[in-house]
Parts: structure tokens; C-alpha cells; sequence
């Protein structure tokens, strides 16, 4: 089927299998390769993008529900040159390692700032479940808290 | 600092000097290295000191200058995430005399000759390399310097660098300017280097050089990897223990949308077809019949590994221990047990490879490149030299891309198509076959002398292997170590005071395949020793701390090893005790020269166990990048903490299970300590090990702890109250 939505930013239209995951539409046929594959039954969280805004795992949403949504990837976070606060807060305190689940991590992140802008350390427990085998978690805590110190001070 | 003194490591004749494309000029050379095989496995076997086996033979290409004087290192270590292409960029700016900004480090590629015999693992990338690659770099800087002499008709000793600009005779020079003026160039002897505490990088808390493209989300990975007319493929994998490949009906298979060939091989079927869901689709409906032998059961692997069974092989021996704790009065025996451990790391195997004609390409995270190269060449009846392994940025390693027969079978794809074929694992077959860290069991037996100190202690280790049958160690190797290194790794008494003491291993091969995982036996022999030197230290009515420091040796190791445990405890303001609800658990582990002791502040809620923060001191000699030392800490601290609190596989009906994360229970955030304090001792002038030696103390911490709070010693990892 032609399913139509918005990615990035951009108007986009694939005909695919309506029952395959985003996350293959995203990788595979838009070439976007920021958004990851770790489990492919959303146990992980490495494929987290945003949908309308809220954070979804793409490896099991059907693209035939993109229809009509709009759709952030890890590629579409940053305002163009200017990264978004949680990329700027994940850079100053170091955080990735192997990195490849940081784009999940960030996703999931930028979504909860949208609902919570000032996350306690339960919010965080409570909402960011991805997994990271590198265990970057102390880090990651620390650059949580420095988004949202960015973005509020930002807006 | 005193240095070693330069020895001539460079060979005129091997030096090359290739056109590149674009990119203004490739300098590469041959690189004499130290190590034999034998001394290496020696090295692996005990000290695991640095250790870099490069090929003796072939021109390597180390180093590109481009024409806009930017240098690319290509990195014979990958990076996996430990932060070894930071510390390496560090390394050769100081000596390259250029910016840090002006440092680029790309995995090497095999056909750049660049090949590390060793793996990237054993945490030596940074210490195997500090000698060779300052050497490496200073030469090259000599030999720029020489040129521009040459070009600026001046002597070479007036000229200054900076930058990547070398300046003199009121003219300037970028090595991008040099490299392009010159045809011939004439290697100069390795110059004497310069003094560490001169350098500007080396010893900073540099930023990663991969950062940016680590949150911008950049297609750095294996899995990300693409080529032109890429097709998908995938294997028919076991899923059970025992499992090999007897034969497939494929025919519902080859009629399924998307497939373009179903490729059967005698030991391996598999499918290409147009994309990743078709392959995925295909593979499912191909009908295999499997030789299956025993049906295994959890109890049954308990069963094999038990101390007293298997090979024995006494790996310590000091004293009279055997004798002393044979006569049972008096003697406090305890055992203790680890699980069998996934490997877990986020981005599945797989491989992207394309055979044109008797060349082939393959892109992968691979931590053994030359092995990968080795087996795409012997399957395929290939020149090694026409193989191209192309390392990417690896989604995680932690020893599980030791193992890469991936590369072999999507080449074995590729070729039956003629097309390039991009080849993964779902997260079902990675767990199902994955190289696992192997369970143990451990028996431990002391007696204590009238004041308290330990006369007699003796560790035995029962495990599965980890080095042994290891492409990385061939069968010859086997007599030469005696015991599997790996898992006794740890597994030594570091109490060198205690005048008796003894260490056995004892060697079981398991039914399914356990291997290298981060730290190896680290984790399991430090839970059960230094668990067990708290049992005494209880029983001994002593402070824990200063009962380990009692009985540490005077010399170099062993003062090293009483100041982390100092620095530990001072740092964590150590009390032996419950406060508030919480209490101190203590334990120090030496792995590979580098000593770490940690502290765990833990307490009980709602039943479970809750590690509040955790103090770690760590000698790793010199701190390249002090902050990516803490980083290591931090993580392997809070997946030393995942292995030791939570995960665990089973065997049911010879299935490994489970097969998915949440199942497979890891650390989260919300397990994660809220604090940890990482304090850096420098008491060695050379880098030594990071990756794994923090990994050690933290289970015994926790469980030492636990006893604190509740009075029971939890002996068997994972800590369940």
C-alpha cells in the first residue's frame, strides 16, 4: 500500500506492506540509519522515534499507522546546524560509549521533556526504560537533567 | 618519566608511500613489533601486559595527510566503545605536533595491511599501542620535518611544527603542502620521544572524537553499512544445544515474495531475497532437519560444573595450603556459584559482504579482523590478500565479535548471488547462539592463625571454557597455558602475605559454546574470593579493609594494590557497619596489572537490593584520557552490577532462554547507583588496562554489603534476598 506522512520535516510517500515496521521503512527504504535495530519486540527501545510527538518503538508500530503523522528520527531532532538541548546536554557530559543506542536514548529523552520539562530522578526511573549494554546510565542521568536545564532556559 | 630506550623499529625497505584519490597522499610503513606468539600468549596468560602483535612483514598504512592537513590515523583496534580512537588521536597528536581537531581515526582495513594479529579486546589497545605509536608518529614527523627542509632549503633542526604547520627560515609549510610537493621520500631513524609530561593531549579529559557522530546519529555501525544493489540475507540458525544442520526442504521458501535464491551449503541453509522482511520471511519458512543429541537441562550443566570434576590444573602454589587444609579442624570452606552470561550488546552480528569475481569485501564489527579476513578467504578459496575486511564502529563487543562466521556466510551469500548481501542475527538467535560467558562453581577453604590473619587459603575454580577452543587460540597453544587463562583470570590470591596459598582451575567443556566475555573470569573469581576474605575478615573480628591490607605483599603489585584500597576507602569515608539504614560492602580485584578496589553503599527496600553509590579506585598507570578512564568505570561498574544482580540463562529441553531483553533481566536506569566516585592513581609511567579490571570487585561489594544488612552471605551469583 502508499502510505503518506511526514518525516524530518519533509512529505514522504512509500509503498510498502502496511504491516512492516517503521523502523525498516525508516532504515531501509528512506536510508535514514540513525534509528536502530536492537530487538524487534520493542524490549529495547533502540529504534525510539517520535511519533506526533510521542515516543514510539518503531521496530513494532506498523507504517500503515505513519499515515498522515509526523515523524522525528534521530536525523531530525537537531533544528538544522543547532542540535537539539538533549544532543548538546548527551555531548557535554560524554555520555555515549559504543553509542549505538544513544539515538533511542536521546529520542526518548526529548519526548519526556516535552511532558515533564523538569524530570525528577523518579521520572526519569518511571519513563527512560531503553536498554544500554555499555550501562552509560550514571552519565545519561546527569545529561537528563542538563536538557531540560538547556531547553527551559532556551524557551 | 623515564623512557625506554628508542630502538631502531623501522626498516627503510618496508616503508611505502601509495597516491591516494582525492585525499592528497597515504604514508604508511612497516612496523617492527616485540611480541612473538608465545611471548603474547604468556603475556594473555598472566600479566596480560601490552601486547600488539602487527604483521612483521607487509608495508601498513598508519597514517593519511590530507590535502587540507588534516591526519587520519586508521586504527589497527576498533572501537567499540571503550574510547580507544580518542586515546589513540591523543597519543599521535602529541607527537605528530598537530591539533587535536586535526586528528581523524578510522578502523584499519585489512587491505591497508594495518592488521593486528591479537584482537581488540584484554583491555591493551591503548598500553599495546602507546610505545608503537608514538614511535610511529614521531617518525613520520621527522620525516615531514626533513622534507620541508628540503622544500624550504633550510636545516631541518631550525624548523619548528605546530600544528601541523612547520615553520622556519621565515616560511611556512602545512604537511598537507609537504605531502604534495614531495615524490621520494626517505624515512629517518625512530627520533628519541618526547618527555610525557610535555605532552598537551596526553593525560587531558579530551572529548571523544566520536561524539558528535554518536548523538547525530551518523551510519557508523556494521548494521548500518549499505553498497550499491544490496540484497538481504539470512541463515537458518539452531536454536537448540547440540543442533547441526542435516538438510532443508526449501521449496516453500523459494516461492515466497521477494526471495531471489535460497543458498543450501553442507553445513548452513540460507535465503537472499530484496529486503530485510522477505529474507526474514523466507528464512522462517525453510523446513531444516537438525541432528540433535542429548537433551539438556539446567541441572545438568550445575551437574558438570562442580569442582572435583573435569581437568584440574594447579595454577598457584606457594606454601603448604593442600596439606594445612586438609586437616579439617578449624578450616572455613564455603562455595560459591556464577551463571551462565549473555553477551547482550545491542547491535546483532552480522556482516555486509560482496564477492566480485576472486575478490571479496566485507564490512562488520568485527574485534579480530584478521581472523574474519582468515575465514571469508578459507571458505571461499580466496587469496587472503584479495579479501577486504572493512571494520565499522562496533554496536558493543564485550568479546562477543570474537566469533564471526557471520562474515563467512553472508560472503558464502553474496557470492551465490553476485550481489553485495547485508546478513544479521534478530535478537532471537543472538541469544540462542551466542559465545556465553560460562557458569562456575568455586570452593574456597582457610584457616586463620591465632591473631587473626589467614595462614592457609586456598581458591579452586570450576568453569567452562573461554580461551580454549577460541579461534584466537589454536589447539597448540592449549599445553603451553595449561589451564584456560581465561577462566582462571582472577582467579588468584593477591594476599601474597599469606604464607601458604594455592589456586586450582579446573576445566569442563560444556555442551554449548562459552567464551571471552568482557573481563572473562574476573567477575566470577573476585565474587567468590573476595567474598569469601570478608567471611574472614568477620570471623577474624576484623575491618575488612585493613584485614586485606595486612596481608599484602611489599612489592610493587602489592603497593600498588594497598593504595587503591586506601584511596577506596577514604574516598567512601569506610565504615564497617550499618548507618541510617544502610552499610559498606568492600572488595579489590588486580586484573592485568591494574588494581581496582571499590566500595558498594547499599541498602535493603521493599525486599530488594538497592546499590545507593559505589567509590572505585583505580591504578591504571597512566591516565591517557582521565575522562573516558572514569567512563569505563562507570559502565563496567553498572554491568558488573547487571551480571551480578540480575541476569541469568537457563537451559530447558536443550533451549537456552530466555531469548529477549526484559526476559533477560539487565540493568536499567533505575538500577543504576545514583553516585559513583571514580579516583584515579597514576603509580605506573606506562597506560595499563581500563576496559575490564573495574568489572571485578563490584559483585562481592554488593554482597558484602547485603551481609551487613541482613546476616546472610548470598554465595551464588545472581544476589537474589
Amino acid at each position: 500500500m502508499k502510505i503518506s506522512f511526514h518525516i524530518n520535516g519533509g512529505a514522504q510517500s512509500v509503498a510498502v506492506d502496511g504491516n512492516t515496521p517503521l523502523l525498516w521503512v525508516i532504515r531501509d527504504m528512506l536510508d535514514l540509519k540513525g534509528t536502530k535495530f536492537g530487538c524487534g519486540k520493542a524490549a529495547c527501545g533502540a529504534c525510539t522515534i517520535h511519533v506526533d510527538g510521542m515516543a514510539v518503538r518503531s521496530c513494532s508500530y506498523p507504517a500503515k499507522f505513519a499515515e498522515g503523522k509526523n515523524i522525528t528520527t534521530i536525523e531530525g531532532l537537531s533544528a538544522g546546524e543547532e542540535l537539539h538541548p538533549v544532543q548538546q546536554a548527551w555531548i557535554e557530559e560524554a555520555v555515549p560509549q559504543c553509542g549505538y543506542c544513544q539515538p533511542g536514548f536521546m529520542m526518548a529523552t526529548a519526548a519526556l521533556l516535552e511532558k515533564a520539562p523538569n524530570p525528577t530522578d523518579q521520572d526519569i526511573d518511571d519513563n527512560i526504560v531503553n536498554i544500554c549494554r555499555c550501562a552509560t546510565y550514571y552519565r545519561m542521568r546527569k545529561a537528563i537533567h542538563r536538557a531540560a536545564e538547556i531547553k527551559n532556559a532556551n524557551s | 618519566m623515564s623512557e625506554s630506550k628508542p630502538k631502531k623499529t623501522f626498516s627503510r625497505r618496508k616503508f611505502i608511500i601509495r597516491s591516494a584519490v582525492g585525499v592528497g597522499v597515504l604514508l604508511g610503513t612497516g612496523y617492527f613489533t616485540r611480541p612473538l606468539w608465545r611471548r603474547s600468549l604468556a603475556d594473555m596468560a598472566n600479566s596480560m601486559e601490552p601486547s600488539y602483535l602487527g604483521d612483521t612483514e607487509t608495508p601498513q598504512l598508519w597514517f593519511e595527510v590530507t590535502a587540507d592537513n588534516q591526519v587520519i590515523l586508521h586504527s589497527p583496534k576498533v572501537e567499540m566503545g571503550q574510547g580507544t580512537f580518542t586515546g589513540l588521536a591523543q597519543i599521535a597528536a602529541d607527537e605528530l605536533e598537530v591539533d587535536m581537531r586535526q586528528m581523524k581515526v578510522v578502523n584499519a582495513a585489512t587491505a591497508t595491511g594495518n592488521i593486528d594479529g591479537l584482537s581488540t579486546g584484554g583491555s591493551n589497545s591503548i598500553s599495546g599501542l602507546w610505545q608503537p605509536l608514538r614511535e610511529l608518529a614521531a617518525t613520520m614527523r621527522e620525516m615531514l620535518k626533513n622534507e620541508a627542509a628540503r622544500i624550504l632549503e633550510t636545516d631541518a633542526a631550525a624548523l619548528t611544527v605546530r600544528e601541523g604547520v612547520v615553520s622556519g627560515n621565515g616560511q611556512s609549510l602545512s604537511y598537507g603542502d609537504i605531502v604534495k610537493a614531495v615524490k621520494e621520500w626517505t624515512v629517518p631513524n625512530t627520533p628519541p620521544l618526547k618527555d610525557v609530561n610535555s605532552y598537551q593531549f596526553v593525560g587531558k579529559p579530551i572529548p571523544r572524537i566520536d561524539l558528535h557522530d554518536k548523538v547525530a546519529g551518523a551510519p557508523i555501525f556494521g548494521m548500518d553499512a549499505t553498497m550499491p544493489d544490496m540484497l538481504y540475507g539470512a541463515v537458518v540458525r539452531p536454536s537448540s544445544i547440540g543442533a547441526t544442520y542435516a538438510s532443508a526442504d526449501a521449496s516453500r521458501a523459494e516461492k515466497m515474495p521477494g526471495v531471489v535464491k535460497v543458498v543450501k551449503e553442507k553445513d548452513f541453509v540460507g535465503v537472499v531475497a530484496r529486503s530485510y522482511l522477505e529474507a526474514e520471511n523466507a528464512k522462517n519458512a525453510i523446513e531444516v532437519t537438525w541432528d540433535t543429541g542429548k537433551n539438556w537441562q539446567s541441572e545438568d550443566i550445575e551437574e558438570m560444573i562442580k569442582v572435583g570434576k573435569g581437568e584440574p590444573f594447579v595454577i598457584q602454589k606457594e606454601g603448604r595450603a593442600k596439606r594445612i587444609l586438609d586437616n579439617e579442624e578449624g578450616v572455613v570452606r564455603a562455595e560459591y556459584r556464577s551463571p551462565i552470561g549473555a553477551h547482550a550488546q545491542l547491535e546483532p552480528n552480522g556482516a555486509l559482504a560482496f564477492v566480485d569475481g576472486d575478490r571479496a569485501t566485507v564490512m562488520i564489527s568485527t574485534q579480530v579482523v584478521k581472523i574474519t579476513r582468515g575465514e571469508v578467504a578459507a571458505r571461499l578459496g580466496l587469496d587472503e590478500e584479495n579479501v577486504n575486511i572493512i571494520p565499522t564502529y562496533l554496536g558493543g563487543g564485550f568479546g562477543r565479535r570474537l566469533h564471526t562466521p557471520n562474515a563467512m556466510q553472508a560472503a558464502v551469500l553474496s557470492r551465490a548471488v553476485g550481489k553485495p548481501v547485508k546478513c544479521f542475527f534478530n535478537r532471537q538467535e543472538e541469544f540462542q547462539n551466542d559465545t556465553f560467558r560460562p557458569p562456575t562453581h568455586h570452593v574456597l577453604r582457610a584457616k586463620l592463625l591465632e591473631n587473626g590473619l589467614i595462614e592457609a587459603i586456598e581458591h579452586h575454580v570450576s568453569s567452562g571454557d573461554v580461551m580454549f577452543g577460541s579461534p584466537l587460540f589454536p589447539a597448540i597453544a592449549q599445553p603451553i597455558l595449561g589451564a584456560d587463562a581465561g577462566a582462571w583470570r582472577g582467579g588468584m590470591i593477591q594476599y601474597g602475605k599469606v604464607p601458604n596459598f594455592r589456586a586450582v582451575s579446573w576445566r569442563v567443556k560444556l555442551p554449548f559454546a562459552t567464551s571471552w566475555w568482557r573481563s572473562l573470569g574476573l567477575l566470577a573469581n573476585t565474587f567468590a574470593i573476595e567474598s569469601f576474605m570478608d567471611e574472614l575478615a568477620v570471623k577474624a573480628g576484623k575491618d575488612p579493609v585493613q584485614f586485606r591490607l595486612d596481608q599484602i605483599q611489599d612489592d610493587e603489585a602489592g603497593r600498588r594494590l594497598k593504595e587503591v584500597i586506601k584511596a577506596a576507602a577514604q574516598k567512601a569515608g569506610w565504615k564497617d557497619g550499618v548507618q541510617n539504614g544502610r552499610a559498606m560492602g568492600f572488595a579489590a580485584s588486580t586484573d592485568a596489572n591494574t588494581p581496582c578496589a571499590q566500595v558498594a553503599e547499599v541498602s535493603i527496600e521493599d525486599g530488594q537490593i538497592r546499590v545507593h553509590k559505589v567509590t572505585c579506585a583505580i591504578d591504571p598507570g597512566l591516565a591517557v584520557n582521565p575522562d573516558q578512564v572514569r567512563a569505563q568505570c562507570e559502565g563496567a561498574i553498572i554491568m558488573g552490577l547487571s551480571a551480578s544482580m540480575y541476569e541469568k540463562m537457563t537451559v530447558k529441553d536443550s533451549q537456552l532462554t530466555p531469548t529477549l531483553y526484559g526476559p533477560y533481566r539487565m540493568a536499567l536506569m533505575k538500577d543504576a547507583p545514583r553516585e559513583i566516585d571514580v579516583v584515579i592513581l597514576e603509580n605506573a609511567e606506562a597506560p595499563g588496562a581500563v576496559g575490564e579490571p573495574p568489572l571485578g570487585p563490584i559483585g562481592a561489594a554488593v554482597a558484602n554489603a547485603v551481609f551487613r544488612l541482613t546476616g546472610r552471605r548470598l554465595r551464588e551469583m545472581p544476589l537474589e534476598l
